[in-house]
């Protein structure tokens, strides 16, 4: 009420098109889960998105910015779906972005297509995502950005010939499994086992899955659980069932090594080695600015992790279209501004890739290591501009 | 004594009429259709809801069976909708419910028979594991149910041919759980107004003594959870068309716990328990979540524990006497 | 594979769920007090282990005790202004009631402490691996496990032996008649009320290395807990003990040979033992 009333005085006053006032603000629609199990993940997104608008007041210039947030609650995508439909039908948003849960954005999906509103995923990393409708864009990554990556690696880099696989039995994980595999076999190693380790609901007590693991006597065992809890608990469980001593690395894409639970693991987590975009001791100038400013704003202890980056990058995204659309954003232009997009992240360098309209970035191969009494994240090797092989060797769904 | 007993009967014999109060939900529901256009989508949810809860009250309100696996019946429904749609093009969306009833009163019949011998601690544990080994079944089967990520972007024909669905204002999927939702309800609440739901109500209160009288309790009881569980189906089957997405968490403890505190706050056993609790619940959830995405969950806790301590029997037990006292005043002048 | 080695993790696993649970065994089985928010006061004793051991400086057995203590507090005081109020409500108001009080809590821990996970440092001394002799084992489970079995013993004879277990069980097996023959069966449920809420904050604290501590824990793993009560019998010490145990290690052991099955195990156990024994494996008939 307020908002039109003001709208309404500003255009008598100044006796211009009606519609000026408006059309300067981007509204943009936040859907995160901000309660439950992914209220963590949520936090980090939400203040990388924070932290974008503090360290460049003038991105959106002259634009102005409104970000209206809305709670998702749950994967369960009914309720996620509801909060876009109101976020378009009821706050007029030009935009909708954020989701942390894949399927909440499957569900999403056909009202904001239905609406011509862009959609850019913050999170959300199921391959096919993308291929579901034109209208949507993804700053953050598939789980075939570092799986793939890793199984070229492991073999090119760390001379592994065998491997057990362990995920988390949701999509990410066996789309994790699947990416890794590929990749690993392709390059000539071998697989012994696929282990699948519980949900994602709650932490399983990994003894018996590692324990299984132990037993194959891999070179490698590559894992995929979701970053937070279940990463502190396997990381401890590996060492605890003494894997490390038999000679068993553990290796995995960069959620078993979140930054923010990295000093939390402790020694336990001295030579994991793991492949991923974002790590928060990714030494290049946009990064060191990027983490000192959050710990001065989230304290000396924080650290931003992947997720926060994500969020960074994605207002960044939005802050480009904006301007380049002169405020005014739908579907298609947005998308079309953010096609050949190339912004320089905390992660590197990266690109909206054309074709997909998924990401290009580097994936860093890192070994966890001791420096002055804290732990960081020491950069073996980088794999330049990677794109989403799902969609590049068209497996199954992404091959749409 | 003998007056109270007297006004008693004639109470009982009454009880089964309509009420003018009666038509006040509905019109309700249908004014809000005109009033609030933009939030249709919640609306829909908040129908289908209803229904779920009002599946639970034939069995928990009125056959006194406590179960925490009633998603199972839901979650039945839906995916029935939702693989029969992405699988076999089986997308008319009325027989789509059909279909979904049916599964859903067939495992209810078949887990009603094992499960329905026991009762208390032992039953609410057995009902909830049947649902989680459902759950457990539905992520196995992944290439079938989606899984996780769902099944994405289902499509239904028009309802009845005429109607389409609204993908974006939920005008269509709102009429349409409306209408199904009072048609359930009337079935309901002719079932539990019969001489079969008067003998629910018996074995709710006095088992042993209908054992005495004769009556066949476990029949009884097992029919009631079928045709329960059919229902909840039509709630799933209902959620899955409007919502044309489906995934793992139509099962689930949450849903299962989730309805029964809706239930137990409008008040069970009621009838419109069903709507008061859902309605109460699902709206100042939304109103909180809205206003602080962070923090809602506390205003509902202090709810649920400010209903628990001072309104015995939910938000309609506490109306009740007043309306009592009210409907006193007018029969004593 | 190492049959000692797989026997004491799902043994281990097992001991959390009995500490956490025995005291919603026990009042439940007393006052047929269904209490869903038993997991929120051994989340709170999570809680309290972090929060003392990160700004008192507590040690982790300190930190342990502490957290015994306090929320044994609380769950007493808790149980005489608003618990007692409630005996004589329905099942399910109670139900409500304590739905309520654990939506509250979890949003108290949110605003208050954060939503993320928070990991309790082991001592040194419980890190790492230890020689039995006939097998070498992660120290922190056989803790865990000695922990599990002392808490049983003493519960048992506490129960068996002193006259305040002599009540307990006269009540559980018949309130009216134990109330008639003088036990204030009142004072007798605080009593046992929060010893039992203290006892299930130890299981929060101790056995947050397996379940994890985050402010969905209450939900999370209230199914389990129900599981092993319902399956151990109501009231029974020695029942819940054994259910526990049996259900950790079938699990365990499942989980090794067929991973595919996920959580399925501990549902489909379940399902046949309380199948095969409605009234739990250690309860009476009827009880």
């Amino acid at each position: 009420m307020k908002r039109a009333a003001l709208g309404c005085s500003l255009a008598l006053a100044a006796a211009l098109a009606a519609g000026a006032a408006q059309a300067q603000t981007v509204r943009i629609g936040v859907v995160l889960t901000y309660t439950g199990v992914g209220a963590e993940l949520a936090q980090q997104i939400d203040r990388g998105m924070q932290l974008f608008m503090k360290l460049n007041p003038d991105a959106f210039a002259p634009c102005k910015v409104e970000i209206i947030r809305r709670d998702d609650k749950n994967p369960g995508g009914a309720d996620a779906k509801t909060a876009a439909q109101e976020l378009i039908t009821q706050d007029k948003v030009d935009i909708i972005t954020g989701v942390i849960y894949s399927s909440n954005a499957i569900a999403m999906e056909p009202v904001i297509t239905a609406a011509k509103k862009p959609f850019l995923i913050m999170n959300a990393g199921t391959a096919w995502i993308t291929n579901l409708s034109p209208v949507i864009a993804r700053v953050s990554f598939s789980m075939w950005h570092a799986g793939y990556a890793m199984g070229e690696a492991l073999v090119k880099n760390l001379k592994a010939k065998t491997a057990v696989i362990g995920y988390t039995d949701y999509p990410p994980g066996k789309d994790s499994l699947l990416a890794f595999k590929t990749a690993f076999e392709k390059a000539g190693g071998k697989v012994l086992d696929e282990i699948p380790m519980g949900g994602p609901g709650q932490v399983p007590d990994f003894t018996p899955f590692l324990q299984r693991a132990k037993d194959r006597k891999p070179d490698v065992f590559f894992v995929f659980v979701p970053s937070g809890d279940h990463a502190v608990a396997l990381v401890k469980t590996y060492n605890a069932l003494g894997m490390r001593q038999a000679g068993i690395r553990l290796v995995g894409p960069g959620d078993i090594t979140p930054d923010h639970k990295l000093q939390q693991m402790g020694d336990d987590a001295i030579g994991l080695i793991t492949m991923h975009h974002y790590n928060a001791d990714l030494d290049n100038p946009v990064n060191k600015r990027f983490v000192e400013a959050w710990r001065k704003e989230w304290g000396p202890t924080s650290t931003p992790d992947f997720m926060a980056v994500q969020g960074y990058d994605g207002m960044a995204a939005i802050a480009h279209a904006a301007r380049a659309n002169k405020c005014k954003l739908d579907a298609d232009n947005f998308i079309a501004a953010l096609r050949g997009w190339k912004f320089d992240s905390p992660r590197g360098p990266i690109m909206i890739d054309p074709a997909t309209r998924d990401i290009v970035m580097n994936e860093y191969l890192s070994e966890v290591v001791k420096v002055g009494g804290r732990l960081v994240q020491k950069t073996l090797a980088v794999t330049p501009a990677v794109k989403d092989m799902c969609k590049e060797l068209k497996v199954d769904r992404c091959g749409k | 004594m003998m007056r109270g007993a007297a006004a008693a009967a004639e109470a009982f014999a009454r009880r089964h009429r309509l009420r003018w109060w009666e038509a006040l939900p509905w019109i309700a529901a249908l004014a809000a259709f005109f009033v609030f256009p933009t939030y249709l989508s919640f609306g829909t949810q908040l129908l289908v809801t209803v229904l779920f809860a009002l599946s639970l009250d034939l069995v928990l309100g009125y056959a006194g069976i406590v179960t925490l696996g009633h998603a199972a019946f839901f979650g039945a429904g839906a995916y029935t909708v939702g693989m029969l749609a992405a699988h076999a093009g089986w997308n008319e969306p009325l027989s789509g419910l059909a279909a979904a009833a049916a599964v859903a009163a067939t495992i209810g019949f078949l887990s009603g028979l094992v499960l329905l011998r026991t009762h208390g601690l032992t039953l609410l544990m057995l009902t909830l594991c049947t649902m989680a080994l459902l759950e457990q079944a539905a992520n196995m089967g992944a290439a079938w149910t989606g899984g996780f990520d769902g099944i994405p972007g289902l499509k239904f024909q028009k309802i009845l041919g005429l109607f389409e669905f609204d993908v974006l204002y939920f005008r269509t999927q709102y009429l349409y759980a409306l209408a199904v939702l009072f048609a359930c309800f009337v079935l309901v609440r002719t079932l539990v107004y019969s001489s079969f739901g008067q003998s629910l109500t018996g074995v709710r209160e006095n088992v042993l003594r209908m054992h005495a009288v004769g009556a066949p309790v476990r029949t009884r009881l097992v029919v009631a959870y079928t045709i329960s569980a059919a229902l909840a189906g039509v709630a799933g089957g209902l959620f899955a068309q409007a919502t044309g997405f489906v995934n793992l968490a139509v099962l689930g403890l949450d849903r299962s716990a989730g309805v029964m505190i809706m239930l137990i706050l409008g008040g069970y056993g009621r009838l419109y328990g069903a709507f008061v609790g859902a309605v109460a619940f699902l709206l100042l959830e939304h109103v909180l979540a809205k206003a602080y995405p962070t923090a809602w969950q506390l205003g509902v806790g202090v709810l649920l524990v400010l209903v628990a301590l001072y309104a015995r029997n939910g938000i309609l037990g506490l109306a009740e006497p007043l309306a009592r006292r009210f409907a006193a005043r007018r029969g004593g002048v | 594979m190492d049959i000692a080695g797989v026997f004491l993790g799902g043994f281990a696993a097992g001991m959390v769920l009995f500490i956490v649970s025995v005291g919603l065994s026990v009042t439940m089985g007393l006052m047929g007090f269904v209490n869903l928010a038993h997991g929120g006061f051994a989340m709170l004793g999570g809680y309290t282990m972090v929060l003392a051991m990160k700004h008192a400086g507590l040690g982790f057995v300190a930190a342990l005790a502490l957290a015994f203590v306090a929320v044994a507090l609380l769950a007493g005081l808790l149980e005489r202004t608003l618990y007692a109020r409630l005996y004589r409500a329905g099942e399910l108001d109670q139900v409500l009631f304590t739905i309520g009080l654990v939506f509250v809590m979890i949003a108290a821990i949110t605003l208050g402490v954060g939503p993320e996970t928070q990991t309790i440092r082991l001592p040194d001394w419980m890190r790492g691996e230890t020689d039995l002799g006939f097998v070498r084992y992660r120290t922190y489970s056989l803790v865990v496990i000695a922990t599990g079995v002392a808490l049983a013993l003493a519960l048992w004879l506490g129960f068996e032996r002193t006259r305040f277990g002599a009540r307990i069980r006269a009540a559980v097996d018949n309130r009216r008649m134990a109330a008639s023959l003088g036990v204030d069966v009142g004072r007798l449920f605080t009593v046992t009320f929060a010893i039992g809420s203290g006892l299930a904050a130890v299981g929060g604290g101790l056995g947050a290395e397996i379940l994890g501590l985050d402010p969905n824990y209450p939900l999370r793993y209230l199914a389990y807990f129900l599981i092993v009560v319902a399956v151990g019998g109501l009231g029974r010490v020695t029942g819940v003990f054994f259910a526990a145990l049996l259900i950790g290690v079938l699990d365990f052991v499942l989980k090794i040979h067929f991973p595919k099955g996920g959580t399925m195990f501990i549902y489909a156990l379940t399902l046949v033992l309380l199948l095969a024994r409605p009234q739990g494996l250690f309860g009476r008939k009827g009880a």
